[in-house]
């Protein structure tokens, strides 16, 4: 299990990274959103995986008598994804308006010349 | 001590922000609550100050959940001071919006969202858990993203393009790099970690999570090799929007790069290195980006480059006087960038365009706020009795007595071609005869604020004059800023009070 999510972040990470650095705008959007969710694996898989453990420790223990999965990444992940999922909302609304104004989903036709710059 | 009325300055801002959506098109009652509520804030943050000015450091624990565990709000005298300053240049901005910035964008709700942004940075100055200390920093790129696209004209649109890619993608890492200290340590409580990060054995495996640390933060504070996307777009939006990205924003990266690096990652001698680099990179690209550019604001956006590697230098020489100097310097930062980029906006009114090349004979028509505008960039330039010039003193100092020369020399180099770039505006936009007058009628000058009322007026002039008060304040008696620099810089260098407050005050 932990050997699957290692190479899957991999992918993750490497794929979103790749995309980044191509110049359109989608690619860029699903490298970003790529990039996330690697991230949110990772922090699935530092969390320690525990099958079958709940997190939950009876009232009456005075110590811990068997391991227990570690609730706090669930938080953490469903934290980053909520935000995550909010800033790609208004990265698309973004990406569709700048499609709407150039005409074009090549990032390097994103420099406008100024008029009043050199 | 726990003390739960440190997130007071916090909570009036949301409520202001709340307040402002139940006045939804209504903008004259959204400036006057926004401008209201950032007097309460800033009244609220120097109350904060004293309170904490004596060394004491308040907690505040969310849902009284003990500290390595719940999300605890830590207000340092650190923490503080940023707070106060930031609500100082917040309500500088608000006074200046009221006046600057168009009518369309009031009604599409700019004072709630830039209300929301300031709320962000107090929050992220506030919060003592590495996560908390994320979300936050969403918080404020969700609010700035809005604040640079709200207009939607086609330059901004392009500029936030590279403004939103570039931060997510900053936001990434340092999730990543919280993953991975989560993974190492199983905490995110800041001063929890303190201590955990320094009794791991691992050392390689810690100066990488401090690298993803680095990267994150570096890109929110445009250092050297990530900084290209501030230039690229901090001219677009209106500039009392830019006074508070530009004054604001990059240093609550570089206040995020302290906090981690004096606190969880002490940097070892490989740390300081890599720092100090990044920092003569920084200064000297920054300051010849600046050489070139005939536009007011691209220039300021590249001199905000190169500032920033003038505070980073004194955390990579990491003495306690380096400290001092860089935290004068930030202060300092705050307030002159934020003024800079509201006179950037008050030219724009005078003469209706930000060109150096059709801008002229200001001094001749306003010489009164030519005089105002030439305090501040006198500070900006470090002449001696204002506020650029003692954090340099101690920078120098710092480097001197650590034998860190080729940092002194950037600082050097940065300042004159900083005190070049501000003679050649200088000359260009107060002192040279309009280009209008020169070649005979083309390209009029457009003098909007003589046609405007007194009120009007007042507003758009006030903030720059409060501004330059303050950093002549800083300047002439910086002995009392110093004072509180330097009990920041020794509760940087011996951390113990901080990890104590937060960890056993129960």
């Amino acid at each position: 299990m932990e050997l699957l999510l290692v190479i899957l972040i991999g992918l993750l990470y490497a794929a979103g990274m790749y995309l980044l650095l191509r110049r359109s705008m989608v690619k860029l959007l699903i490298g970003l959103s790529m990039l996330g969710n690697g991230a949110n694996i990772l922090i699935f898989l530092l969390g320690r995986i525990t099958k079958g453990k709940p997190p939950v420790i009876d009232e009456g223990a005075k110590i811990f008598a068997d391991i227990y999965a570690d609730p706090v990444p669930q938080a953490l992940i469903l934290t980053a994804i909520v935000i995550s999922f909010g800033l790609q909302a208004f990265a698309i609304v973004l990406l569709k308006r700048v499609y709407v104004l150039i005409d074009s989903d090549d990032l390097d036709d994103l420099n406008t010349p100024e008029d009043e710059d050199i | 001590m726990i003390d739960n009325s440190i997130i007071l300055p916090l909570i009036v801002n949301l409520f202001a922000a709340i307040i402002q959506l139940f006045f939804w098109r209504k903008t004259v009652a959204q400036r006057i609550i926004s401008i209201a509520a950032c007097f309460i804030v800033m009244l609220l943050s120097a109350q904060l100050v004293g309170k904490v000015y004596n060394g004491d450091i308040l907690i505040m624990e969310a849902a009284n959940w003990k500290a390595p565990f719940g999300i605890v709000f830590v207000a340092d005298l650190f923490s503080s001071v940023l707070v106060l300053f930031s609500s100082l240049a917040g309500l500088a901005v608000s006074v200046f919006s009221a006046a600057g910035i168009g009518r369309a964008r009031m009604l599409y709700g700019y004072f709630p969202i830039f209300h929301f942004l300031m709320m962000g940075l107090i929050g992220a100055f506030l919060t003592g858990d590495i996560f908390n200390l994320y979300v936050w920093f969403e918080v404020i790129i969700i609010s700035s993203f809005v604040l640079m696209t709200l207009g939607g004209r086609k330059p901004q649109i392009e500029g936030a393009v590279k403004y939103m890619a570039m931060n997510i993608l900053a936001s990434t890492f340092f999730l990543t790099g919280i993953a991975v200290l989560y993974g190492v340590t199983g905490t995110l409580n800041m001063a929890d970690l303190s201590l955990k990060v320094a009794a791991h054995e691992n050392r390689n495996l810690i100066n990488i999570t401090a690298i993803f640390f680095i990267i994150g933060f570096g890109i929110k504070s445009a250092v050297f090799p990530l900084y290209f996307w501030l230039p690229s777009s901090y001219h677009t939006p209106p500039s009392a929007v830019v006074a508070a990205f530009g004054g604001l924003l990059t240093k609550v990266g570089l206040y995020a790069l302290f906090r981690v690096c004096t606190l969880i990652f002490i940097p070892d001698a490989f740390m300081q290195n890599l720092l100090i680099w990044l920092a003569i990179f920084t200064i000297l690209t920054g300051s010849f980006g600046a050489f070139i550019k005939r536009d007011i604001r691209k220039m300021f956006s590249y001199l905000i480059v190169c500032h920033i590697g003038f505070i980073l230098a004194g955390l990579g020489i990491f003495t306690e006087v380096a400290l001092v100097g860089a935290l004068l310097y930030l202060f300092h930062d705050i307030m002159v960038k934020t003024n800079m980029f509201l006179i950037a906006g008050l030219i724009r009114q005078l003469r209706g365009t930000m060109n150096m090349d059709k801008l002229g004979g200001l001094y001749t028509d306003y010489p009164k706020i030519s005089l105002l505008i030439a305090i501040v960039l006198f500070s900006l330039v470090g002449v001696p009795p204002l506020s650029g010039f003692w954090p340099k003193i101690y920078l120098f100092e710092a480097g001197f007595m650590s034998d860190r020369y080729l940092v002194v020399g950037a600082i050097i180099i940065g300042s004159f071609i900083t005190l070049y770039v501000i003679a050649k505006m200088w000359i260009d936009v107060f002192w040279k005869a309009p280009p209008a007058a020169a070649d005979g009628g083309e390209g009029a000058i457009v003098d909007k604020f003589k046609t405007f009322p007194l009120s009007k007026k007042a507003l758009l002039v006030s903030p720059i004059v409060l501004l330059a008060a303050i950093s002549l304040y800083m300047g002439l008696c910086t002995e009392n800023i110093a004072l509180a620099a330097k009990q920041i810089a020794a509760e940087m260098m011996d951390t113990a009070p901080y990890v104590e407050a937060v960890l056993k005050t129960h």
